[in-house]
C-alpha cells in the first residue's frame, strides 16, 4: 500500500504539474522555433506577445462574464481565446509589416533582427501594462477540480490524495489538439509543406515558386495562435502577470534550444525535459521517499535539491549541458 | 556637419537638458539624473566594448551589475563576528569544496571522457556540499535575523569595492565565456540572460551572504553625511556664501561629491577605451568583428580575443554596478529588473552609436535623462488628454495611473526609430 501512496504523491506533486507546465512550455517553444526556422531570428518579444494575447483574452472574458455567458464547468476564457488570437494576429502582422519587413528586405544579419525584437518587446511591454496594468490578474472560473484530493481519498481509501485541476486537464487536452493540428498542417497541407521547404532551403523554395510573403504571413498567424493559447493556459493554470510572462522567455528558449532550434518536434520534447527537470529538482521529495522507502531509511530533511527560486538555474544548467555536448540540440536543429 | 562638431553639439544638448532640469525643476533632481547618467554611461561603455567593438551579444548585463552591487556589501560592511563564529568557516569550507569539486569534475572529464562517471561524481558531491553547507547557513541566519543574519563584509573602505565589483563580474564573465563563447550569437544571448537571472536568484535567496530580500541598508559612503555637514561650522558659513539654506546645500554637496567620483571613473575608463580602440589591439578586435574568418586566417586567436573582451566589458559593468549600489547606499536584490538593467543599457548603446565610445557615453546620459523625464511628461500628457473628462471617470483614473508605463513604450519607439533611420546611432563609428 505504501508504494501506491508514493506513486499517488509523485503523480500529484510532480507528474501532473510537470505535464501541464511542459505543455505550456512546448506551445511557447513551438512559436520560438517556427520564427527561428522561417523568419530566421530569435524573437525576444515572444514572452510579451504571449502577455498581449492573454491580456486581450482576459478582457474579452470579463466582457463575456458581464453578459452572463459561460461554458458551465469549463472556464469562460476558452470562448474568448479566438478574440485573443485575432487581436494578437493583427498585432504581429502589423509589427511585421511596419518593422521586421524592412530588415528582411535589407537582408540584415539575424542579430540585428534580435535587437529590433528587443525594441518591439519594449513596446508590447508598455502596451500591455498601459491597458491592463502590471499586476496579477486571475480570470479562471468554472469547476476548479476534475477530481479533488478528498474525493480521490474517499474513492480509493488511500492516505494520499490526487487532485487534478480543470485547468491542468484542459492544458493537456488543448495542447494535444493544437500540436496535432499544427503537425497535420505542416505535413499534409500545401501551405504547410511550403513552409517547411522555405525553412529547409530558402533559395530552392523561392526557385520553385513559393511565395515568401505568404509563408511569412502564415507563420505569424500560427505563432499568434500558439502564443495566445500558451499564454491563456498558463494564466488559467497559474496567474497572469506581465513580468512573469516576460520571464518565461528563458525556459521557453531553453526548451526550443534543447530540442534543437527550428525543429517543431524538438520544441515539444524540450518543453517537457525542461518542465520535468524544473519541477523534479525544486520539489521536496520527503513525502514520496517517506512512502517508498522502508521506515529506517525514511529521510528527515525535506530532500529538496534546490529551492523553487532557483528554477531558472535548472533550465539554464540543462541548456548549458546540451549546448556543450550536443550543440544543435537533442533533435537536429538548424544553425543560421 | 563634421563628426567632431556633431559630438560637441550633442554633448552640449545633454548639458543643456540637465541644466534645464536644474533651473526648471530642482537642482537635486538634476544632480540625481547626472549621477545615474554617469553610472549608465559607464555601463554603456562596457557594453559598447563587447557589442560595438567585438560584436558579442550580451544580454546578461543585469547579472554583472548585481555582482558589482554585492561586492559593495562584501567589501565595505563590517564583519558580523558572531555569525562568523557560528558558521562562517563551515560555509567557506563548503564553497571551497564545491569549487574544488567542479574543477575536479572538469579535469576528470578531460582525462577520461566518461560523461556518466563525471555526472555521478557531481551528484555525489552536490549532496556532500549541501550536507556541509546547510547547517552553517542555518546557524548564520539565526544570528539576530532582524538586523544581521549574514556574514557581513570585510570592513574595508567602500571605494575599494568598485574594483572588487569589477573583479567579481570578470570572474563570472570568464566562466560564461569559457562555456558559451564560440557558440552562435543566439546561444550566447540566452546563456547570458540565464546567468543574469541566476545571479539575481542567488542574491535573493542566499541570506547568509547579503541578507537576500531583507536588503542590506546603511552601506558606508565615500562622501560625508548630510547631517555632519549641517553641523560643520565651516560648511554653514560656505552655504551662507552660496545664498542657500544649509539643508539644501548639504544634499547638493553630497551629490556633487558623488558626481566628482563617478566622473573621475568615467573619464579614466573612457580614456582607456579610446586608447584601446585606436591601438593595434582595437584594430584587431574590429577586424575580427567585421570578418571572423579572415581574421582567423591571419593567425588571430578569435576565441581567446572574444573571451578577453567579454571579460573586460563585463568587468566595467561590474564597476558600474558597485558605483550604483554605493550611490543608493543599500543593496536591494528585489529591484533588479532585466528591462531596466539589461535592455535599457542596450537602448543606450544602440541609440548613442555602437562602436563609438563617445556615442555610448552620450547614449547613457541621453537615454537616462529620458527614462527619468518621460514619466512626468507622460503624467502631463495624460492630464491634458483627460482634462475634459469627469473626475470620477474610471478611464481618467486608469489613464493617469498607467502614465508611468509610457516610458517603456517610448524607449521601444526610440530604439526602433534609431535602428530604422540612423542604424549606426547618433554618433556613428568612424
Amino acid at each position: 500500500m505504501d508504494l501506491l501512496n508514493a506513486i499517488v504523491a509523485l503523480a500529484n506533486f510532480v507528474l501532473i504539474p510537470a505535464i501541464a507546465y511542459g505543455s505550456q512550455l512546448a506551445l511557447g517553444a513551438l512559436g520560438v522555433t517556427l520564427i527561428y526556422g522561417i523568419l530566421r531570428f530569435s524573437n525576444f518579444a515572444h514572452g510579451d506577445t504571449m502577455a498581449f494575447g492573454t491580456m486581450v483574452t482576459i478582457l474579452v472574458t470579463w466582457w463575456l462574464q458581464s453578459l452572463g455567458l459561460s461554458l458551465g464547468p469549463l472556464p469562460t476564457a476558452l470562448l474568448a481565446i479566438p478574440f485573443g488570437i485575432a487581436a494578437t494576429a493583427l498585432l504581429v502582422l502589423g509589427t511585421d509589416r511596419a518593422v521586421y519587413r524592412f530588415y528582411r528586405a535589407q537582408k540584415a544579419k539575424p542579430v540585428i533582427l534580435v535587437i529590433v525584437s528587443i525594441g518591439v518587446m519594449f513596446i508590447y511591454n508598455g502596451v500591455t501594462r498601459l491597458i491592463l496594468g502590471p499586476d496579477d490578474q486571475r480570470f479562471a472560473d468554472g469547476e476548479r477540480f476534475i477530481i479533488s484530493a478528498r474525493d480521490f481519498r474517499n474513492m480509493t481509501g488511500l492516505e494520499e490524495g490526487l487532485a487534478i485541476r480543470t485547468t491542468q486537464g484542459l492544458t493537456v487536452v488543448t495542447a494535444l489538439i493544437v500540436v496535432v493540428a499544427l503537425f497535420w498542417f505542416l505535413n499534409r497541407t500545401r501551405t504547410g509543406k511550403s513552409m517547411r521547404a522555405y525553412s529547409d532551403n530558402e533559395d530552392l523554395a523561392l526557385l520553385s515558386g513559393i511565395n515568401p510573403e505568404k509563408v511569412e504571413r502564415v507563420t505569424w498567424l500560427i505563432v499568434a495562435a500558439l502564443v495566445t493559447v500558451a499564454g491563456v493556459l498558463y494564466g488559467l493554470d497559474k496567474s497572469y502577470k506581465p513580468f512573469t510572462y516576460f520571464q518565461l522567455l528563458l525556459p521557453i528558449f531553453a526548451s526550443a534550444i534543447v530540442g534543437g532550434l527550428g525543429n517543431p518536434l524538438g520544441a515539444i520534447v524540450g518543453g517537457f525535459v525542461i518542465a520535468f527537470s524544473e519541477v523534479g529538482i525544486t520539489y521536496a521529495w520527503k513525502k514520496v521517499l517517506g512512502y517508498a522507502l522502508p521506515e529506517s531509511l525514511a529521510p528527515d530533511s525535506l530532500v529538496q535539491l534546490l529551492s523553487t527560486d532557483y528554477k531558472f538555474a535548472v533550465s539554464f544548467v540543462i541548456l548549458v549541458i546540451v549546448l556543450l555536448f550536443r550543440p544543435t540540440g537533442l533533435f537536429k536543429g538548424k544553425a543560421v | 556637419m563634421s563628426q567632431s562638431l556633431r559630438t560637441m553639439g550633442l554633448f552640449a544638448l545633454v548639458c543643456l537638458l540637465i541644466l534645464g532640469t536644474g533651473f526648471l525643476q530642482s537642482w537635486n533632481t538634476a544632480l540625481l539624473i547626472l549621477n545615474m547618467g554617469l553610472v549608465s554611461a559607464v555601463m554603456a561603455l562596457g557594453v559598447n566594448l563587447q557589442w560595438g567593438i567585438a560584436g558579442l551579444f550580451n544580454v546578461g548585463i543585469m547579472g554583472f551589475v548585481a555582482l558589482g552591487g554585492i561586492a559593495v556589501v562584501l567589501t565595505s560592511m563590517p564583519p558580523v563576528a558572531e555569525a562568523w563564529s557560528a558558521g562562517g568557516l563551515r560555509v567557506i569550507g563548503a564553497l571551497l569544496l564545491g569549487a574544488a569539486g567542479i574543477a575536479g569534475a572538469v579535469v576528470l572529464y578531460r582525462r577520461t571522457r566518461r560523461g556518466w562517471a563525471v555526472a555521478a561524481l557531481l551528484a555525489g558531491l552536490f549532496f556532500l556540499y549541501r550536507a556541509v553547507l546547510d547547517p552553517g547557513v542555518e546557524a548564520i541566519e539565526a544570528v539576530d535575523p532582524s538586523s544581521t543574519g549574514y556574514l557581513g563584509g570585510l570592513g574595508l573602505p567602500v571605494l575599494l569595492s568598485w574594483p572588487v565589483g569589477g573583479l567579481l563580474a570578470a570572474g563570472a564573465a570568464w566562466v560564461i565565456g569559457k562555456t558559451a563563447l564560440g557558440l552562435r550569437s543566439d546561444y550566447l544571448a540566452i546563456a547570458t540572460l540565464g546567468i543574469a537571472e541566476i545571479v539575481i536568484a542567488v542574491l535573493k535567496n542566499e541570506d547568509w551572504m547579503a541578507r537576500g530580500v531583507k536588503n542590506v541598508i546603511g552601506l558606508p559612503r565615500p562622501v560625508p553625511y548630510e547631517i555632519d555637514l549641517q553641523q560643520d561650522p565651516a560648511f554653514i558659513e560656505r552655504a551662507a556664501g552660496w545664498g542657500t539654506d544649509v539643508t539644501t546645500a548639504s544634499t547638493l554637496a553630497v551629490k556633487l561629491g558623488y558626481s566628482a567620483l563617478f566622473a573621475l571613473v568615467l573619464i579614466v575608463l573612457l580614456v582607456l577605451a579610446q586608447l584601446a580602440l585606436k591601438s593595434p589591439w582595437g584594430r584587431m578586435m574590429r577586424a575580427i568583428r567585421d570578418n571572423e574568418t579572415a581574421a582567423r586566417a591571419m593567425g588571430k586567436n578569435v576565441t581567446a580575443r572574444h573571451l578577453q573582451v567579454f571579460v573586460l566589458g563585463s568587468a566595467i559593468c561590474g564597476i558600474a554596478g558597485a558605483m550604483m549600489t554605493t550611490l543608493d547606499g543599500q543593496l536591494t536584490p528585489g529591484t533588479y529588473q532585466p528591462l531596466r538593467y539589461t535592455f535599457l543599457i542596450w537602448v543606450m548603446v544602440i541609440v548613442g552609436g555602437s562602436g563609438n565610445n563617445l556615442g555610448a557615453v552620450l547614449g547613457g546620459f541621453l537615454i537616462w535623462f529620458f527614462w527619468v523625464q518621460v514619466e512626468p511628461m507622460a503624467q502631463g500628457l495624460m492630464s491634458l488628454l483627460t482634462a475634459g473628462m469627469a473626475d470620477g471617470n474610471w478611464l481618467k483614473a486608469h489613464l493617469i495611473d498607467s502614465a508611468q508605463h509610457l516610458r517603456l513604450l517610448t524607449m521601444g519607439v526610440l530604439l526602433l526609430v534609431v535602428l530604422r533611420f540612423s542604424p549606426r546611432g547618433l554618433l556613428p563609428e568612424r
